[in-house]
């Protein structure tokens, strides 16, 4: 039994590793946020740096994933399906980290009345990004159980655009110059687009669980 | 001379395995869990394996259903079927092997007059029907535990994928075990009644008799066809029909090589038969059959939406076609051999209409006046005989005609037991079926009915078996009388 499971053990360690990863991805995005808001750059700053070796490690493991996957024929039925959740949850791991780094680059000032409703969306966002990673979790090990988390994610993802555009209308009936609150939208889609990402890979395994059923 | 007529046989073993190998590694090879050349190498060995230590099961139905007696015959049965596996399988429809060489057997019978035996022939097309049946069934009492099993363990994809990967691997193995022990009788079985080759001892292995190393070349043959075509026939059926993941085609594979493995073991009939429980009839089933009728349980325990319906109908479509063809085909060429070529394609054989022949019909019902008419007249062919025979009447039903040429057919034995220990593999006989040959000693017989009927006078062990179990008890007996009719055999002329 270990000759036949040594590398798909292996592997497996390799994908709940990488997960990890997203999850603690959209954590440190989250403290990162925080900080931003509360004007403590220096830990902000150091959150981004986190961000950017999570990322980085995360990509390095996918294509270890991705090889092994496709050097050793292995799930040869699922494995476009396979890699289509790694790589799409890339996307959202990726976003997150654009998203920091685009905050370190042009410091927007957020107007401090609407600072509770900016977390609001970022708070959604992020479990919007965690419900999805556990759906995928569930597709390689219990595929009954990728509907809840399925319908977690697009709940979270609904609060993520409810809070998005409540943010804007305010942004725009604020007295504020044009070209700040053209900044504040942008900032606030770009956080909203995580969740977006994460509702994409929940597309995909709405699907692929299908295909996986017996 | 036989190995030029043999060709006939690799020909149809070729087929069988571009054909058949397809439905044992398809489904694997098709959702690209296996390599195709590890599946071929697994299936080349194993049918290999099933053909000749197995393969004796199947092959005595066939040759019940029509003893094609003579090898030009064998060859044109043979070649009649493998052309018709070959073409139907260039058109696209999904064929049986099986169906085919029955098909081709009939049609030997009808060309050269010799009568079909309706019971056996009944036996066959009912397991044409039952066959895929079973296989549903079996498909779908390993698909619900097994879904039920795996929704409970939560086993990783990878895990999972490496578990069915292996056991594709065993599944395959025995699917080819199953499919040389249960086809191989399709291949070469028409060869049985017609060749005898000397023993053959390899490496000092177990001596393979003249059937056995039939088998072994129609096995090497299949083997052939594995390697050579049975790549462009996978999946042909299987992704037609319904999609399978790797979990289904596993079932699908096991439940057939269930099928053709019950049909096929002599072991299991001897357990079923000590513990007094009913039988499977031992015939070639049709491996083509078990695939469809496993996909199908699936697809109907799956709630029946996935299976494709229109290629259902075209796959019925072709089990009624291949035997018919195969018995036009196999009717014509047997007309061009015997009359362009000047090929004997059956043994002539004598019959005799005598008192004691209609007193033989009388005792078991058959009472004709037709036949009785021909009192004392003798027939040198099956067709002489058979039109000599009113075709109106009675004689239009096929299973009378059976009864009367069997009991006016001529085959003279003399008991010499001086022969018994050279002859007769005696380790086969019980010592009361013994000592009635003893008792025969110097006595001859001119029909086959004739000797049984003394043989059942002298002992217990000679009589037919009644009650639970006697289909295979009952087989065993007809194995004995072959042997005795075949070793104390004289020519048809001698007083």
């Amino acid at each position: 039994m270990d000759i036949l499971f040594r590398r798909t053990r292996h592997l497996e360690r390799q994908i709940d590793e990488y997960l990890d990863l997203v999850v603690q991805g959209g954590l440190v995005f989250k403290q990162g946020m925080r900080y931003y808001l509360a004007g403590r750059y220096d830990e902000f700053e150091e959150r981004l740096a986190r961000l950017d070796r999570i990322e980085s490690k995360a990509d390095e493991l996918r294509r270890g994933v991705e090889n092994e996957l496709y050097t050793h024929t292995l799930i040869p039925e699922s494995r476009g399906d396979v890699l289509g959740l790694l790589e799409s949850s890339d996307k959202v791991l990726n976003q997150a980290a654009f998203n920091l780094k685009e905050y370190s680059i042009e410091r927007p000032a957020i107007p401090e009345s609407l600072r509770p409703l900016f977390l609001e969306l970022v708070d959604a966002a992020i479990a919007a990004q965690e419900a999805m990673v556990l759906a995928v979790r569930a597709y390689f090990r219990n595929p009954a159980a990728v509907r809840d988390h399925v319908t977690k994610t697009l709940f979270n993802e609904t609060e993520s655009d409810r809070a998005g555009e409540r943010f804007r209308r305010e942004v725009f009936a604020m007295d504020l110059e044009l070209s700040h609150k053209a900044q504040m939208r942008h900032f606030a889609l770009r956080v909203d687009s995580v969740a977006d990402l994460a509702e994409d890979v929940c597309d995909r395994l709405a699907i692929a669980v299908i295909k996986r059923s017996l | 001379m036989i190995s030029l007529f043999l060709l006939s046989g690799l020909f149809l073993g070729w087929s069988l395995g571009a054909n058949d190998a397809a439905n044992v590694i398809g489904t694997a090879v098709g959702t690209r869990m296996l390599r195709f050349r590890t599946a071929a190498l697994i299936v080349s060995l194993f049918v290999i394996l099933g053909a000749v230590i197995s393969g004796a099961g199947a092959s005595g139905t066939l040759g019940r259903l029509g003893a094609v007696d003579a090898l030009a015959g064998s060859f044109t049965v043979a070649l009649a079927a493998a052309v018709t596996v070959t073409w139907m399988t260039r058109a696209r429809l999904p064929v049986s092997v099986s169906q085919a060489i029955v098909g081709a057997i009939v049609g030997w019978n009808l060309f050269t007059g010799v009568p079909t035996d309706f019971n056996v022939l009944g036996r066959i097309l009912a397991t044409w029907v039952f066959c895929p049946v079973l296989a549903a069934l079996l498909a779908v009492l390993l698909f619900l535990p097994a879904r039920a099993l795996l929704e409970r363990l939560r086993i990783h994809l990878l895990e999972l994928d490496a578990t069915t990967r292996a056991l594709l691997i065993l599944a395959a193995a025995f699917g080819a075990y199953s499919l040389g022990a249960n086809n191989i009788a399709n291949v070469m079985g028409v060869f049985v009644s017609a060749s005898a080759m000397p023993n053959l001892t390899l490496w000092g292995l177990p001596s393979l008799d003249s059937t056995r190393q039939l088998f072994l070349l129609g096995a090497l043959a299949i083997a052939v066809g594995v390697f050579t075509y049975s790549r462009r026939t996978i999946g042909t059926v299987g992704a037609r029909l319904t999609r399978l993941t790797p979990m289904t085609a596993l079932i699908v594979v096991v439940a057939q090589s269930l099928v053709l493995f019950l049909f096929a073991s002599e072991g299991l009939e001897r357990w079923l038969v000590t513990r007094g429980l009913p039988t499977l009839p031992l015939v070639p089933v049709s491996s083509s059959h078990a695939v469809v009728g496993a996909i199908i349980g699936i697809g109907l325990a799956k709630g029946a939406r996935g299976v494709n319906m229109r290629v259902l109908g075209r796959i019925a479509q072709g089990w009624v076609a291949t035997p018919v063809a195969a018995a036009l085909l196999s009717w014509a060429a047997l007309f061009f051999m015997q009359n362009v070529f000047e090929l004997r394609v059956v043994t002539p054989q004598r019959y005799e209409v005598t008192p004691a022949v209609l007193e033989h019909l009388a005792s078991r019902g058959v009472v004709i006046p037709e036949v009785e008419a021909l009192s004392g007249s003798t027939f040198t062919s099956a067709a002489s005989f058979r039109r000599a025979l009113p075709a109106t009447g009675v004689f239009r039903r096929e299973p009378r005609m059976f009864a009367v040429m069997n009991a006016a057919e001529v085959h003279v034995t003399r008991i010499d037991s001086l022969w018994l220990p050279a002859r007769l593999d005696t380790s086969r006989f019980g010592a009361g079926a013994l000592a009635a040959i003893k008792r025969l000693h110097g006595e001859s017989f001119r029909h086959r009915w004739q000797l049984n009927e003394a043989l059942a006078a002298q002992s217990e062990a000679w009589r037919p078996a009644t009650g639970w179990g006697h289909q295979a008890l009952n087989k065993e007996l007809n194995r004995m009388r072959e042997d005795v009719q075949r070793t104390f055999a004289e020519p048809a002329d001698s007083p």
